[in-house]
């Protein structure tokens, strides 16, 4: 599939060439096949499917440094997009920062795409939604699922030429009784995993214990996150801590080499998992491990910020400088116990028997199944206000005994991971959809975790 | 087309995927043809950090088979690719009713016909990159010399042209230019860092042209903007408790967008964005009588404005531009709405519909939705305080699902003693329930300023949308400030 990309990519650096042999020039192509099929009210409401390539052309010319991208991929397109990036560069400002072009690098193994996920109809959507409606035996659902398609390729005058390719489906709904809400996610590169019934039934599960929730008061408590909570936690630690840039610019709480976090932190960036080769320079993606058992251990570089630090880009730019290398595939590692038997599914509100377990550990505290419109109020102590959503339950002895309304949280997310603050990891990842602003959608994937403190600051309903 | 005569071409494709959809089973389509210009620049310490120009073009179609809807977009603007996108969006819609919902459909509109574009000076994108970028890099230069440890500054500027048609007749035209500016300075202190913004955090937007950003004059505040960072580190925190609250222009246009704005738009209050975005608080039974503030609280929902980030002369499916009460004295009265979420609701007005672009579905979306003046003055409001505090320019905003609960955070705030602004003070936020809230506002300027809020973000595929909110420095009562980790 990414041959038609290449050949296009490469017909576009030869123009480009033509324009300016003395530039610097990267080439990127993407094409990308999205559909989303969302359903509210137990109903699909909004179904939508696009079939896009994109083309981007950056140039660094006599010190200067200008992009441009278009949708058109006919010659007259070609042309009109290389004239103009190289009329911008030749007007555009100084750029004492150009970190220069990636160097040819091959790119890891290809990944493996399953076709039926590149390949998923509308009608295959409407069936993973059509299953998790059912499941929830009557409850009013809503969510969505989504199928990626996408190939591409990228060239530059510097002699790098990578492809990749990969396939990714998504589910993510909910199931809501008389003002509780349950939640079920899951993410894969293979359709055939994404079990429509399964999420729902977990949903409404979730839903119907939230039934009839009561107040308590705001406090710190002992907590116990679901994987849908922590992947909020993993986005800060990564977006605001873990981000070269805001390590070079002083603005992250990270110090490489310290012994930040609680030793059974071990948090790794493995782009393998969403199937990415290479990134928005043509680095070639690499596994990159953040957190080595509660030590800071290493940052996520585009090529501006390895060059600034003397480090090596380890494939994580995004195409914007001013964000800096972004980690978009992290996972906490989960824990193994021994002894643990089991499948994953539980009865009732709990995610799995992972989180079960941690919960019986718990003498008094809070079952926190997802964290909403989190926002950083300093990211140089990556403080945090946001609230809870979708399932909160008082866990006392052990045992989950009752549905609590929603609170506000402002929390530092580096502060509940310090030494001896984990009391427990859970021994199930679980593979969850980040955000679907772009076509590249994040995954993260954790297990339950188990803190010895959050800092509730509020209810919800006031 | 509006200016210069284009656009036969572009009608031809969107009616050609319009008539694709009809033909392959669809009851109503509507196709937008568009294309879109953005320019972005960022400098950083006195350096240009990033220019990109980027431009797409393509057509997206929209069509409904039952009660189902389908979408789909293709980039290239030929006969043949409108007619695939036109199949393929019907082919989308039947799938749909797999798991239907009871019928609907959309309210009545007339087959509008017309043309718009906004007003413009002078075209952001005929000025020259290198006066752009010297603009920033002597901005940011400026910051840095007057105690920014971290000087940002950018543009941004986007010329759309759109052309509209559907299968009941719509034969719509737009061009819309928008650009805007900002700068802001970050200051880091031992363990913590402060920053500072002009106009805002993310910058002042407008429909307008460069003659926004010339009159925004980056490099007169640039110095201020560097000082107050720093000295926000030395400042003592904000008190913790129950307090007056004086909020300026820029934290109240926040205020309203994500306590009013996104409450009213009739796609949450049905529940259509209940698994990602949220519902709302609001029960459309007490539409026309909820109190939702106090009787200074006029909102209007008004794409009219010229200039204001969220105007425009048809929102995205055909529907003219039209002033709309949303709160009167405090009592609310209005939302913002689709042709299709109106229906479903029994309600006989749409207009607040708008796309990300052609590869996006049309959704709700604010417009213009912000303050009418109120009878006072900021320094009338200081005066008038014996003991509080004044906040202004967004630093965090955090809001629950149902745009009930919110926790706000400002770059800046001041003690106010006996009528006076006393002492700077750091990490000031405040928090509270909305009505509850907007029920405790008593005083409100009649100082005016439509800021434009260029990154909302909404639906699955992810959009952002433009905004505009009208907004005046207020008081509000009884209000919790000075919550922290």
């Amino acid at each position: 599939m990414n041959g038609d990309e290449l050949r296009l990519a490469q017909r576009l650096l030869e123009r480009a060439t033509a324009a300016g042999a003395d530039a610097e020039i990267e080439v990127a192509i993407d094409h990308n096949r999205l559909a989303l099929t969302r359903f509210a009210n137990s109903a699909i409401h909004q179904n939508v499917a696009d079939d896009i390539v994109s083309l981007r052309v950056r140039v660094h010319r006599e010190g200067r440094t200008a992009s441009g991208s278009s949708t058109r991929v006919d010659d007259d397109g070609l042309q009109v997009l290389i004239d103009r990036v190289f009329a911008a560069v030749a007007v555009a400002p100084l750029d004492a920062g150009w970190p220069g072009l990636a160097p040819p690098a091959p790119t890891g193994p290809p990944a493996e795409v399953d076709p039926a996920a590149a390949g998923a109809t509308p009608d295959a959507r409407a069936a993973i939604v059509a299953a998790f409606v059912e499941a929830s035996g009557g409850l009013e659902t809503a969510g969505f699922c989504r199928t990626g398609h996408w190939s591409g390729a990228f060239v530059n005058s510097a002699g790098q030429e990578v492809t990749g390719e990969r396939a990714d489906v998504s589910v993510d709904g909910i199931a809501r009784l008389d003002g509780a809400d349950g939640v079920a996610r899951a993410a894969s590169g293979r359709l055939a995993d994404l079990d429509g019934a399964v999420l729902g039934a977990r949903a409404a599960a979730k839903a119907r214990a939230g039934a009839d929730a009561e107040e308590l008061a705001p406090d710190r408590y002992e907590v116990v996150l679901e994987p849908t909570a922590v992947a909020d936690v993993l986005q800060g630690l990564c977006w605001y801590g873990f981000n070269a840039k805001a390590v070079e610019e002083r603005r992250s709480f990270v110090r490489l080499g310290d012994a930040q976090f609680d030793s059974a932190v071990t948090l790794v960036d493995d782009p393998a998992v969403r199937g990415d080769a290479y990134d928005a320079e043509g680095t070639p993606c690499r596994r990159t491990v953040l957190i080595e058992a509660g030590t800071s251990a290493s940052l996520t570089h585009d090529r501006r910020t390895a060059a600034a630090a003397g480090a090596e880009p380890t494939g994580h730019s995004v195409g914007a400088p001013s964000f800096g290398g972004i980690a978009t595939h992290v996972g906490l590692l989960p824990v193994e116990r021994p002894g643990a038997i089991g499948s994953s599914e539980v009865d009732g509100p709990l995610v799995d028997a992972a989180a079960a377990e941690l919960v019986a550990t718990v003498e008094r505290g809070i079952l926190v199944t997802d964290l909403w419109y989190t926002r950083v109020l300093d990211p140089r102590t990556l403080a945090v206000t946001g609230l809870t959503r979708n399932g909160v339950w008082l866990i006392e002895h052990g045992e989950v005994v009752r549905p609590l309304r929603n609170f506000r949280f402002t929390q530092s997310y580096a502060q509940a991971l310090t030494p001896g603050a984990v009391r427990g990891i859970g021994r199930f990842a679980h593979a969850l959809p980040g955000d679907t602003y772009s076509a590249a959608m994040p995954r993260w994937t954790a297990p339950a975790l188990h803190l010895a403190s959050w800092n509730f600051t509020g209810g919800a309903s006031g | 087309m509006g200016e210069g005569g284009r656009g036969d071409n572009e009608f031809e494709v969107a009616e050609a995927a319009v008539q694709a959809a009809i033909e392959a089973g669809a009851r109503y389509a509507d196709a937008r043809v568009m294309l879109r210009r953005h320019e972005s620049m960022s400098a950083r310490n006195g350096e240009v950090e990033e220019v990109s120009q980027d431009e797409d073009a393509g057509v997206g179609v929209r069509a409904l088979v039952g009660s189902g809807w389908g979408f789909y977009a293709l980039p290239e603007l030929s006969d043949a690719a409108a007619r695939t996108a036109g199949r393929r969006a019907t082919e989308v819609a039947t799938a749909s009713a797999r798991v239907a919902r009871r019928e609907s459909g959309l309210i009545p509109a007339e087959a509008g016909t017309g043309s718009w574009a906004s007003e413009c000076q002078i075209d952001p994108l005929e000025v020259g990159l290198s006066d752009k970028g010297d603009l920033l890099v002597r901005a940011t230069s400026t910051m840095r010399e007057h105690g920014a440890d971290i000087a940002e500054g950018t543009y941004q500027v986007w010329d759309t042209a759109k052309w509209l048609v559907s299968s009941e007749g719509h034969r719509i035209d737009q061009r819309i230019r928008e650009c805007g500016a900002g700068i802001m300075a970050t200051a880091i202190g031992d363990g913590e860092t402060q920053r500072r913004s002009y106009p805002a955090a993310r910058g002042q937007y407008g429909t307008r042209g460069w003659e926004m950003v010339e009159e925004i004059d980056l490099e007169a505040h640039a110095a201020r903007v560097g000082s107050e960072s720093r000295e926000l580190l030395t400042a003592p925190p904000c008190p913790s408790g129950e307090t007056t609250l004086i909020l300026g222009a820029e934290q109240m246009a926040l205020q309203i967008h994500e306590s009013v704005g996104h409450a009213i738009e009739l796609d949450r209050i049905l529940g259509w964005e209940a698994a990602y975005a949220g519902t709302s608080w609001l029960d459309l039974a007490q539409l026309g009588s909820l109190q939702y503030g106090s009787e200074l609280m006029n909102i209007t929902i008004d794409p009219t404005i010229p200039g204001a980030l969220g105007s425009f002369g048809f929102d995205d499916e055909g529907t003219p531009a039209a002033a709309r009460d949303a709160v009167r004295e405090g009592r609310w009265v209005g939302v913002l709405a689709g042709r299709d979420s109106a229906a479903v609701a029994g309600l006989d007005y749409a207009g607040s519909v708008r796309a990300d672009g052609w590869a996006r579905l049309p959704m709700v979306r604010m417009t213009n939705v912000g303050l009418e003046p109120g009878p006072h003055s900021l320094d009338e409001m200081i005066a008038a305080t014996d003991d509080g505090i004044f906040m202004d320019t967004n630093r965090s905003w955090s809001i629950d699902d149902r745009r009930l609960n919110f926790q706000f955070g400002c770059e800046v705030g001041y003690e106010i003693k006996h009528g006076e602004l006393g002492r700077l003070l750091r990490n000031p936020t405040y928090t509270g329930i909305g009505p509850q809230f907007w029920r405790s506002m008593d005083m409100l300027s009649s100082d005016i300023v439509a800021w434009g809020t260029p990154n909302c973000g909404k639906g699955q595929p992810g959009q952002v949308g433009h905004t505009g909110h009208p907004a005046a420095p207020a008081r509000f009562r009884n209000v919790r400030v000075g919550v922290r980790a």
